[in-house]
């Protein structure tokens, strides 16, 4: 877990989260997650062998709503909040990329 | 160099719930773009999804249609990517627990019975639809949240027709519980097909290849069965299968490149915190296995075996969860089973064909078209009459009064009809000679002569039988 | 109006006299709050007109007597939704945001009479804890101006200790509105997870984010937490438990009351000022008839490592949906949709930010999420079990609530440093406990928050030790001087 994340791993997370970073930036992006990554490692001090996961602590389970339609009539306040519409749909640059799941 | 097949699908079916899984936007399509979207459907900052009960319900009746195990303490993941009709940018799907997991459904390809397995089946949210112009692309979000199931099959498939027969099974039980219309060509049905092919023997599957742009189960054959000899063309010249994307071209039946995959994707799959963890309890399950429909298959057998329909009848009565329904009813009601098959195949379809119509939107109900049959076999109307009080059912007529309303109560009692025989045959001492004189033709000309006076409304049997004494004592 | 020394229901009482309207009161504390405002920058926006036409509502309506809320002025940190109201999370990416909604705590204060007088700033998205990384400037201690307010809820925190509200409402997801309150030297609760709804609250870290008040006084604190908290349909993790008074036990004293002070809590890196000023108050406790014992919450100390992996992996997904497609900043130059995404994000984050999402996408990634989300997921089951442990035994936890108080403006800060600022605050939320700030010192001037941590829902236990302290020290008594260093 402690090796030092490189420039690459960086520029591959950074386009994963569609973030561009500049010439200047990547280094100093890199060196900031290696430290940051540091501090996990004190992690692999603990023996997690036999316990559960927590990824929550919520005391609620099992919360459902009924199968119930309301429309809460907020489609025209959603569309005046947009940066770009055209005839009731969203409007973006056109799509290149077609492998959208 | 022999192959086998190995065909992997993925079936995205479309649950016709009131709500959208995690919002309470209306499920309804055709409207106004975005008309049925909230700030949940558009991802607003601050806002939080809400588990829609009748989704997962829906699920578990998936479950137990397909013979699955279901999970009972299943939770939500979250598989992020970027997409203009993914608002979150993150699909709230299932990954380590799926709703339900290990179920099989089985099949008939040239009258060989088997079992094809089903890996799991997770519930998630559809996305919404993009629209692309020239320099635009354009969302609309009314689709973003509608639930889905997606079926994972086991790699047990071995060739295209297997393919198209299991999909044609699994439409069917998804039918018959009710929870989508599973049609493909209005997209409540879509389906994913990974391919791949390995010389006989080999332990490794081959590469796979996925294909798109099946839009109907034909296509979906009609694909395989290409993409299977493509690969055997490459292996058998010396060429190594590529992971990649192809398109079913529908005009030419080819499958065309579309892109080659570089890499897994990366979806960074994570528990979704905003939703507690579900506690699926055995009595739900067995509550809603109490009130599952049953399901086609069990339904032709049972008509075959205890009612004698023939095969292909018992196929046509179950096509539609709403005929089979139908039919169980009539037979509830005391109808003839045969006679109500024949009726429903025959006069209703033709009817339904003519109008264009769901069953449900006709006037046609299992208590009048049963009490139609009913007056058929007392006697009380011909088969004959019986078309005219078809017609005034399906103009909302109740058949007993439309036949009173009518006069068309048939005559069969034989002390008022044998005064009619009898004047009959004497007004006709030549047609009686001709009869004994051995021309049989004669008594069809009494026959219409009885049926004349009494304005049709004789009964046939019984005529035929007092004709055939009197005229021989 | 300015509310140095006052409380709910000291202004609650002028209110009810008639000595002074609601709309007089909220001119009054507009104005007060944007003279400060020249000096701290505790806001990001006032609401005027709303505030204003909601305070003559209330007016003509007539000042509800058993309502000590009725006719209150407020505060809400800028991640909480807002109707018509900017709510920018302190970004660039919502700087032109709008929502069309209130949040449930913000609504709930609304129908509690309160009158929103506009928003705080905060450090960007929630990401911090000096409320230096705001897109709208920085916000300054009003008892050092040349001080950091903490954060992420600094101009929430800074709001209420210059006296511009009694009351204002923040979010705590690694110590947000204790470390704050502790800088400021006011009182911060961070309920149980699950107490208030997050509904209308820009998610930070889905798993952790809670929203609390801010207050000038304990029991002022446990009134507006009354209002706030329940069961919301709107969130499905908010808790159906019963929500008691939380006023209701709270002049009953700590006598006989079982206190823990966890070693972990008290050793390296924690100001020798912070150590007394704890050990002061576990003394003062004493004094008030509570037993203090020493404990160990062993895996505290892995909180920080956890915490910066769970929360920047939430936080990763969390902010993906602003994509400069639906609504906030879009990009003007992107020719293509892969630009417009990168673009906008890019240029709408700050790098703190960006740092959290890259550190947060890591850690899901392919081959990583069990040797980094799964891991921290385990290790804060083990901080959990610490907890259920200790409490066991004891009914509340003394800690101090940050190693330091509020540190210099003008210092350069890396990343790690200020992360370790949160040690003390972090597992808390890891483990959804309540948690609260009151004043119990000073440093150089410089006010001393201690945390006391409670068991899950019950936050009136904790009620009752933070006011039985305050009602036997002077800390909370003394006002910032609004100047710079000494
Ligand atoms: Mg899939
Ligand atoms: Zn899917």
């Amino acid at each position: 877990m402690s090796e030092k994340i490189s420039k690459e791993t960086v520029s591959h997370v950074a386009s994963l989260a569609k973030l561009e970073l500049t010439d200047e930036q990547l280094p100093y992006f890199t060196d900031q997650l290696g430290s940051i990554m540091g501090i996990f490692d004190s992690l692999n001090d603990v023996d997690t062998s036999n316990v559960e996961p927590t990824f929550s602590v919520t005391d609620q389970i099992n919360v459902m709503r009924e199968d119930v339609a309301d429309n809460w009539g907020q489609r025209d306040a959603l569309l005046d909040n947009a940066p770009d519409v055209s005839d009731g749909l969203i409007r973006t640059p056109t799509i290149i990329d077609e492998s959208g799941d | 160099m022999n192959f086998e097949t190995t065909i992997g699908l993925e079936v995205h079916v479309e649950l016709k719930t009131n709500s959208k899984i995690f919002s309470p936007s209306p499920v309804q399509y055709g409207v106004d773009p975005n008309l049925n979207t909230n700030v949940i459907d558009w991802g607003y900052p601050g806002v939080l999804p809400s588990t829609n009960k009748g989704v997962v319900k829906s699920g578990i009746m998936a479950a137990l249609a397909l013979h699955a195990e279901v999970e009972k303490h299943p939770h939500f993941d979250r598989k992020n990517y970027f997409y203009p009709d993914n608002p979150k940018a993150y699909q709230i799907t299932q990954k380590d627990t799926p709703d339900a997991h290990d179920g099989w459904i089985e099949i008939e390809v040239d009258g060989k019975k088997k079992k094809i397995g089903i890996e799991e089946m997770h519930i998630e949210e559809d996305a919404g639809k993009n629209t692309h112009g020239n320099k635009f692309s354009y969302v609309d979000l009314n689709r973003q949240g509608t639930p889905l199931i997606e079926i994972v099959s086991k790699p047990d498939i071995a060739s295209p027709d297997e393919a198209y027969a299991y999909l044609e099974a699994l439409r069917e039980r998804i039918l018959f519980t009710g929870i989508s219309d599973v049609k493909m060509e209005e997209g409540s049905m879509r389906v994913d097909v990974n391919v791949s092919i390995r010389p006989y023997g080999q332990k490794e599957f081959g590469t796979k290849v996925e294909l798109k742009n099946l839009n109907s189960f034909n296509y979906v054959r009609k694909g395989l069965a290409y993409e299977e000899k493509r690969q055997q063309r490459v292996i058998m010249s010396g060429g190594e299968i590529q992971q990649e994307t192809r398109r079913f071209d529908e005009t030419t039946g080819k499958t065309i490149l579309m892109r080659v995959k570089e890499g897994a994707d990366d979806y960074r799959y994570f528990p979704e915190p905003d939703l507690p963890a579900l506690d699926i309890t055995d009595a739900w399950i067995n509550e809603i296995n109490d009130s599952m429909p049953e399901m086609p298959a069990s339904r032709r057998q049972r008509y075959v075996n205890e009612f004698g329909l023939k095969d292909y009848d018992a196929m046509v009565l179950t096509q539609t969860k709403e005929m089979a329904d139908f039919f169980d009813a009539m037979i509830k009601l005391g109808a003839d089973p045969k006679m109500a098959s024949n009726y429903l195949q025959v006069n209703v379809n033709a009817y339904l064909n003519d109008e264009q119509k769901d069953l449900s939107e006709t006037e046609i109900t299992p208590e009048n078209l049963s009490t139609m049959i009913k007056l058929i076999e007392d006697g009380t109307i011909s088969s004959k009459m019986a078309k005219k009080v078809f017609k005034g059912i399906t103009e909302g007529k109740e058949p007993k009064k439309f036949v009173e309303d009518n006069g068309m109560v048939q005559l069969s009692d034989p002390a008022q009809l044998q005064p009619i025989i009898d004047e009959v045959l004497s007004n006709n001492p030549q047609s009686v000679e001709d009869f004994h004189n051995g021309k049989d033709r004669a008594i069809g000309f009494l026959v219409g002569q009885i049926m004349k006076q009494t304005r049709g409304k004789a009964n046939p049997q019984v005529v035929n039988k007092l004709l055939m004494a009197s005229i021989n004592k | 109006m300015d509310y140095l020394g006052k409380d709910i229901f000291s202004i609650h009482e002028s209110l009810v006299n008639g000595d002074i309207t609601a709309e007089e009161l909220t001119r009054q504390t507009i104005e007060n709050a944007k003279k400060n405002d020249e000096d701290i920058n505790a806001f990001v926006v006032f609401d005027e007109e709303n505030a204003i036409k909601q305070a003559q509502e209330i007016d003509k309506a007539g000042i509800d007597p058993d309502n000590v809320l009725s006719g209150i002025p407020v505060a809400m940190k800028d991640n909480m939704l807002t109707k018509g109201v900017l709510t920018s999370a302190g970004s660039k990416m919502l700087s032109n945001f709008k929502p069309i909604i209130d949040g449930t705590a913000v609504a709930k204060m609304k129908e509690a009479g309160t009158i929103n007088i506009g928003k705080t700033n905060m450090d960007e998205f929630a990401m911090g804890g000096s409320t230096e990384t705001s897109f709208h400037g920085k916000t300054k201690n009003p008892w050092n101006l040349d001080k950091v307010p903490g954060g992420s809820s600094g101009g929430a925190a800074a709001a209420v200790a210059a006296g511009d509200v009694l009351v204002s409402l923040g979010s705590d997801t690694g110590g947000s509105i204790r470390q704050p309150a502790s800088f400021n030297g006011i009182v911060g609760m961070k309920p149980t997870y699950g107490r208030v709804s997050r509904w209308g609250l820009i998610a930070f870290a889905s798993s952790l984010d809670q929203i609390g008040p801010l207050t000038r006084t304990v029991k002022d604190n446990a009134v507006v937490l009354n209002a706030i908290a329940g069961k919301d349909e709107h969130d499905m993790t908010s808790s159906n438990k019963e929500v008691p008074d939380f006023t209701a036990n709270i002049d009953k004293g700590v006598k006989g009351m079982k206190i823990a002070l966890p070693k972990e809590y008290l050793g390296e890196g924690v100001d020798k000022d912070v150590q007394d000023a704890i050990l002061a108050a576990a003394d003062k406790y004493r004094e008030l008839g509570a037993t203090v014992e020493e404990v160990s919450l062993p895996n505290s100390k892995y909180g920080v490592a956890a915490y910066y992996i769970i929360a920047p992996s939430e936080a990763s997904s969390n902010l993906q949906r602003f994509d400069g497609i639906r609504y906030g900043y879009r990009a003007q130059d992107a020719k293509n949709l892969e630009e417009l995404y990168v673009k906008s994000r890019s240029q709408g984050f700050g790098d703190e930010v960006k740092r959290r999402i890259m550190v947060g996408t890591y850690s899901l990634s392919a081959g990583f999420f069990d040797a980094y989300f799964k891991k921290a997921a385990e290790v804060r089951t083990l901080i959990i079990d610490d907890f259920k442990n200790v409490f066991q035994d004891y009914d509340v936890i003394l800690t101090p609530t940050a190693p330091t108080p509020a540190y210099s403006l003008k210092d350069e800060k890396d990343p790690i440093t200020m992360y370790m600022n949160d040690i003390l605050t972090i597992p808390v939320n890891m483990a959804g406990l309540p948690g609260m700030s009151v004043p119990a010192g000073f440093s150089d001037g410089l006010p001393i928050g201690m945390q006391l941590i409670g068991k899950p829902f019950d936050e009136s236990t904790l009620y009752q030790a933070a006011y039985a302290f305050e009602q036997n020290t002077d800390f909370h008594k003394q006002d910032p001087k609004m100047g710079g260093a000494q």
